[in-house]
């Protein structure tokens, strides 16, 4: 796929199932790979979208498969904006601390890693409230 | 859907775990389930081989932090091996050489092992 030939906004509907989580990451792969990034940042975006999808499967729909994930792609100036919207329970990233893995062992906690690795692989993370549903954009700056 | 392997090694008193392909959320209960099984066997001294895993996600990550310290509980751990960059770069940012042990070869990771016994 040339850039040419990509046509932005991009997008891509799937229920919550940790069954699409490969056919989410292959979207990302596919639009990244014509957007000329480096295998390595690809390797990023595709980790931290996977990663906020996880978290709305977790989370948001308490792992019920039948919920709505949308993702949209788009190309606007020097970013690259990835979208991702549900209509699962809230979510208050504010919530959620900095991980610290000695804690954790300490603690035996499990997960919480998702969203650090997101604000580490992508240049911006914001979450919001878009028409009744939870939104999170994340932007990789175009290379 | 993802494609993921799991393979059970002996190695001497050390169990091997080799992964291949893709470790994410949908596929993360798959290796807990040979965790979960290795404990039941009283296997506590485990390497796992990352030689042919070309991606992790922090679900697989949390798999190796929910198990350790029962292996360590027990005279044993789990230790690293055969990890490529970019895997290994996930496990750097999220502090794991800290508590665990990476190793360059199965065999340097299995013989830490019988150097304690």
């Amino acid at each position: 796929m040339s850039l040419e030939e990509l046509k932005f906004p991009l997008e891509l509907s799937v229920k919550s199932s940790t069954d699409n989580l490969s056919i989410i990451r292959d979207f990302i792969k596919n639009t990244a790979l014509s957007l000329g990034y480096s295998n390595a940042i690809i390797g990023n975006i595709i980790l931290a979208v996977d990663e906020a999808c996880t978290n709305i499967i977790k989370h948001a729909y308490k792992y019920s498969p039948s919920g709505d994930i949308q993702i949209e792609l788009n190309r606007i100036a020097n970013k690259f904006i990835i979208t991702i919207l549900d209509n699962g329970i809230e979510f208050d990233p504010n919530l959620i601390p900095e991980p610290d893995i000695k804690e954790y062992y300490k603690q035996r906690r499990i997960g919480g890693l998702g969203m650090y690795l997101m604000k580490k692989m992508m240049d911006e993370v914001v979450y919001s409230k878009y028409k009744n549903k939870n939104q999170v954009k994340m932007v990789k700056y175009l290379p | 859907m993802a494609d993921f392997n799991v393979n059970l090694r002996g190695v001497g008193s050390v169990s091997v775990i080799d992964v291949k392909g893709y470790l994410d959320a949908h596929t993360a209960p798959e290796l807990e389930n040979m965790f979960s099984k290795l404990i039941t066997d009283k296997q506590f001294k485990v390497v796992v081989n990352f030689d042919q895993l070309n991606y992790i996600s922090s679900a697989g990550l949390g798999v190796f932090m929910a198990f350790v310290e029962q292996m360590r509980d027990n005279q044993g751990d789990i230790k690293f091996s055969n990890m490529n960059d970019s895997v290994y770069n996930i496990f750097d940012l999220l502090g794991f050489p800290v508590l665990y042990e990476f190793y360059k070869d199965e065999k340097e990771a299995v013989n830490k092992f019988s150097n304690l016994s």
